[in-house]
């Protein structure tokens, strides 16, 4: 178990009803305890890919597993090890963030007797405890982040997804938020984030993926996607700048 | 998932829903109360004199059961429709269950499960106020009680494949407005089917709410059109057909994944 990758995407491919080919055949392997990035411009593919690895997507074609266990014949052994944070502010905004995790844990076979005094933590720990009674609703932008962050936890996930967790959120809070993904992987909990913040990215992952069009058009270590395409081409990118590397791959194709 | 995991799984599903039924009280319970208190000034304090009684039993007893029938059926079908199809389309919160270890069964168990409680509390409610203007003779309790379970059952199983089904709002305000109030009214809530011509006497006999009113009219009157184990029959087959729908639309994502 401790060899086997926390995930394996192999061909994946999704054509959505319609037409849409969103993707062609995407195939990563995401380590334990790393800390994954997967770039890519919007409409590139990862939340289609984040989709089907959490099964709210149906996939077309390939094979995932999660800690081993296989999508198609063992979801719900693969589902108990996911934490997800999704793009979009999914929760009832009726009800209360305290409720909202408790719920959470529930879903995932926590008694409420572990589940609270862990929510408690959590809501702490994220700077929402003085919100635990307030309507979701009432919640800025960011503290809707950092609730979905504690839901997503509450379960304690060997694996955690992130689909732009800081999109729209302050520097100040996107910073703490870092630090406390970061504490997260130095615990042992593998991390697999999607965002446009390439700096965000080169400070936090050791591997990255950069996904276009539904393809991988480049996958390695950081230091190694780095220093890859600065030799090929001969310095044309500045070194650590992730970002010239991102522009030049999502705009070749 | 262990049973001990799922039993919570479940639990967690039906009090959510539960406290929320309760927390928008005067939107679940109090509506069916107050229609069924005008029914039964209507139709019972106003007007039932002058109807011919049923047998031995006056009108207002012989539509007591209906109204309760009434009050069951739509609680439990609309309970689940509306939870469901906003959890799935305004606040997506369907996904916090979607994506936990949460098998597709114990989905439809748990939301089903909400609808029942909502539909036999508003049932009980129903009960209660008519007993300010008859009160109606209980001449079976098992028999009612069973009655009360399925109706409530089949109708938030119902509910919950409109709920996954609907694309908008309107898919869930259709099929209440122009599917399920005609039936329950030519179910046979305010007529005995002996008073229909054979024709449609025959149609009534394909609606299931027919059924559901025929058993549970036996449970509080001791009187029945058709057999009881007829009626039982019916309804779980019913029942089997509606589990096996909701099952393979969960277990495949249709209309919910894409």
């Amino acid at each position: 178990m401790q060899n086997t990758p926390a995930l394996e995407v192999k061909n994946v491919e999704k054509t959505y009803t319609g037409g849409t080919h969103a993707l062609k055949g995407v195939t990563l392997t995401v380590p334990q305890g790393d800390f994954f990035a997967l770039l890519g411009p919007n409409g590139a593919g990862k939340t289609t890919l984040i989709g089907i690895i959490t099964s709210l997507v149906n996939k077309t074609n390939g094979k995932v597993k999660v800690f081993g266990h296989d999508i198609d014949t063992e979801l719900e052994e693969a589902k108990a090890y996911i934490g997800l944070v999704g793009q979009e502010v999914n929760f009832n905004p009726f009800e209360k963030p305290m409720d909202i995790v408790v719920n959470q844990a529930g879903y995932y076979g926590i008694p409420r007797s572990v589940a609270i005094p862990r929510t408690e933590q959590l809501l702490k720990d994220l700077g929402l405890w003085d919100k635990k009674d307030k309507n979701a609703m009432q919640l800025s932008g960011g503290m809707k982040r950092r609730l979905m962050i504690a839901r997503a936890l509450v379960h304690q996930p060997k694996f955690l997804i992130l689909d732009e967790p800081t999109a729209g959120v302050d520097v100040e809070l996107r910073r703490s938020m870092w630090d406390y993904l970061q504490n997260l992987t130095r615990g042992g909990t593998t991390i697999l984030l999607t965002t446009h913040y390439l700096e965000e990215a080169e400070q936090l992952a050791k591997h990255v993926a950069i996904v276009n069009k539904g393809a991988i058009v480049a996958e390695g270590t950081m230091d190694e996607i780095l220093a890859t395409y600065q030799e090929k081409d001969h310095g044309k990118y500045k070194a650590g700048k992730l970002e010239s590397i991102f522009l030049a791959l999502t705009s070749q194709s | 998932m262990p049973l001990e995991k799922l039993w919570i799984s479940f639990y967690t599903i039906v009090r959510k829903d539960t406290i929320r039924q309760f927390r928008v009280w005067s939107q679940t319970f109090l509506p069916s109360v107050v229609t069924s208190v005008l029914y039964f000034l209507v139709f019972g304090a106003i007007i039932g004199d002058r109807i011919q009684d049923f047998g031995e039993f006056s009108y207002i007893h012989f539509i007591i059961p209906g109204l309760v029938m009434l009050a069951v059926v739509t609680n439990s079908f609309s309970n689940v429709a509306f939870t469901f199809f906003t959890g799935k389309f305004f606040s997506r919160n369907i996904d916090e269950i979607l994506v936990s270890p949460t098998p597709p069964w114990l989905l439809i168990a748990g939301y089903v499960a909400g609808g029942m409680v909502r539909g036999i509390i508003t049932g009980a409610l129903v009960i209660l106020v008519s007993l300010f203007f008859a009160l109606p003779p209980l001449e079976h309790p098992g028999v009612l009680i069973l009655f009360l379970v399925l109706s409530s059952m089949i109708f938030s199983l119902a509910g919950l494949i409109n709920g996954i089904y609907a694309k908008n709002f309107d898919g869930i305000t259709i099929v209440p407005t122009f599917v399920l109030t005609p039936l329950v009214y030519l179910g046979g809530v305010f007529y005995s089917v002996s008073m229909l011509p054979e024709l449609w006497r025959s149609l009534t006999f394909l609606n299931p709410i027919f059924y559901l009113i025929n058993g549970f009219r036996y449970g509080f009157l001791g009187i029945t059109d058709v057999s009881l184990g007829l009626s039982v029959a019916v309804l779980l087959a019913l029942t089997a057909i509606l589990v096996g729908i909701n099952w393979y639309m969960i277990k495949t994502g249709l209309g919910l994944r894409q």
